[in-house]
């Protein structure tokens, strides 16, 4: 019943034709998919197959390289991304790197609050108080942590500085969560609590999920799109792609024929 | 079994265990020949300069050449201090950075952003020029600049003009090389917030290469200290203490210089060096520490 209702609901990302080259070079050829909201979304691909690239150009980071050219819209509820000020859409955008990399010179509470902090945007100290709770317990790090907020961040384990860096792109409560390989730099528990956690977050967050890791992908996402060579050749529901991969090649990755 | 081989090993290897004892004293002896100018003149600095360093050397001006001539002749200790001069090596070497900091943190940012384009390679090349050219020249420029038209006459400032452009290219240097090192990622976690670029910069990789900002400028410092040449045709000197910076203001090495031209001030000459030497060697650990504390 509810899988009927998210299946008519408008998609919270609609990208159109979207490509993407540095120089001359296409690294993401016409790919057109509508991401759907409160759900994991898998890309899969081999690696320099574009997934990065595509996941960057959804808050626009991608145009931080230089002799990058964009082809193609991305809607975010309707509206052009690329009509947007990249910095407003970044706040809407939260994204998760493949390594930890919290602030090293603020404490942990800092870097929950640094979007916050870092833009000028002011609060009240109660009302911080209360994102910095909330984004925390979101990650479940706050029983972890809530005895040493004014610690540097730094001194957490390797999962714990990553689920800190997912609570402070929780702390601006962001429409999506865009996610580059976030648990490859982690040890396999440290894995599973991320995991476990998308899985958690996507009640109220729609999350895009770059994963090598094709038993990730099984595991918590609700669609995946295969990369090949920049283009994008199968989107669907994740149970049903690998089940039933209808193009050759996504067939020809899942079963480990290259990648 | 593995003892045995051992020892064979060892035995094979005896006359290589020879040459590895001589490279070894070799090494020990050219390392202690390196270090040994420092430790003499540490030696000579403390053995002839502490006699004369009191409370009052720190608190009183330059004594008269009458006075001191009196007291050598009496065989006393020279009376009076370097008041004037440490007051106004504080005074040139503060104005110099507050001149010098902003320009050259900046031009170092400008430098790091702009990675291989045409207008920063060429303020890197004459950063490092400006590196290489003599004290001597510095001050006749500011002679030139600052005494002849600022001031109408030798002033702290001129000093510190003459100083702040030798402290320059070494905070530029640094200010780049520090943010070089800073990594990618963390400039992107900010971006990634929606901060605009300036403020990434100010708030996230200026405080995150602080220590290393700390580190250049107070080598830049203790490289300023001791400078006497660009003084000499600046600041000029003073026998009082002076906080004017439109006025000829006096510095440990000036006042050195002068004694070594009395011969009745000669015994100051070595406690105003084991002075400056002391704190040079003190900004030099410092500033050691901090960058060991980064890396
Ligand atoms: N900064 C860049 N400059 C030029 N080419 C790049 C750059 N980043 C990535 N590429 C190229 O774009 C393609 C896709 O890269 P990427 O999106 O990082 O792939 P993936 O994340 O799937 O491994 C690759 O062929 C890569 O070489
Ligand atoms: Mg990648």
């Amino acid at each position: 019943m509810t899988n009927t209702i998210a299946e008519v609901k408008k998609p919270i990302l609609s990208i159109n034709d979207l490509s993407i080259a540095y120089d001359k070079n296409y690294a993401v050829k016409n790919v057109s998919v509508e991401i759907k909201k409160n759900t994991v979304t898998a890309i899969m691909g081999p690696s320099g197959c574009g997934k990065s690239t595509l996941l960057r150009a959804l808050n626009r980071m991608h145009e931080l390289y230089e002799n990058i050219s964009t082809e193609g819209e991305v809607l975010l509820n309707d509206s052009n991304i690329y009509d947007m000020s990249p910095i407003k859409l970044r706040r809407h955008m939260g994204m998760v790197f493949q390594r930890p990399n919290p602030f090293p010179t603020m404490s942990i509470y800092d870097n929950v609050i640094a979007g916050y902090k870092l833009n000028g945007i002011r609060t009240k100290k109660k009302e911080r108080d209360e994102i910095v709770e909330r984004s925390l317990r979101d990650v479940a790090l706050w029983d972890e942590v809530k005895d040493s907020l004014y610690k540097k961040g730094t001194f957490l384990s390797g999962g714990q500085q990553q689920r800190l860096c997912i609570a402070r792109a929780l702390a601006f409560s962001p429409e999506v969560i865009l996610m580059d390989e976030p648990t490859s730099a982690l040890d396999p528990i440290a894995t599973s609590k991320v995991e476990d956690l998308l899985v958690k977050l996507k009640e109220n967050y729609t999350i895009v999920l770059v994963t090598h890791n094709m038993s990730q992908a099984a595991r918590i996402s609700d669609y995946s799109l295969f990369m090949y060579l920049g283009e994008l050749v199968e989107y669907g529901k994740t149970k049903n792609m690998f089940t039933n991969p209808i193009d050759p090649r996504t067939e020809e990755y899942l079963t480990g024929k290259f990648g | 079994m593995e003892s045995i081989q051992a020892l064979k090993n060892q035995d094979h290897s005896s006359g290589r265990l020879l040459k590895d004892k001589l490279v070894l004293i070799g090494v020990v002896i050219l390392s202690l020949v390196t270090i040994s100018p420092i430790m003499l003149i540490i030696f000579k600095l403390v053995m002839e300069g502490y006699r004369q360093i009191s409370l009052d050397f720190l608190i009183q001006n330059t004594p008269d050449t009458f006075e001191a001539m009196t007291a050598v002749a009496n065989g006393e200790k020279i009376p009076g201090g370097i008041a004037n001069g440490i007051v106004g090596t504080l005074v040139m070497v503060v104005l110099a950075a507050v001149i010098a900091i902003p320009v050259g943190v900046l031009t170092g940012i400008y430098l790091y952003e702009n990675q291989g384009k045409m207008m920063a390679n060429l303020t890197r090349n004459v950063s490092d020029i400006l590196q290489g050219v003599p004290s001597i020249v510095l001050g006749l420029i500011s002679y030139l600049w600052v005494v002849k038209h600022v001031t109408s006459g030798y002033s702290a400032l001129a000093g510190s003009v003459s100083l702040a452009i030798m402290m320059l290219p070494m905070i530029v240097r640094s200010t780049e090389e520090t943010l070089k090192m800073i990594p990618q990622t963390l400039k992107e976690a900010a971006l990634a917030l929606g901060v605009p670029y300036h403020k990434v910069i100010l708030r996230v990789l200026v405080p995150t290469g602080f220590s290393g900002l700390l580190t250049g400028i107070l080598l830049g410092i203790s490289r300023i200290l001791g400078e006497t040449a660009p003084l000499l045709l600046t600041a000029l000197g003073s026998s009082r203490i002076n906080l004017d910076i439109s006025e000829p203001t006096s510095a440990i090495p000036l006042l050195i210089w002068e004694f070594y031209n009395d011969p009745n001030m000669i015994d100051l000459i070595w406690s105003s060096s084991l002075l400056l030497m002391a704190i040079v060697l003190i900004l030099n650990i410092v500033s050691k520490q901090l960058a060991g504390k980064r890396n």
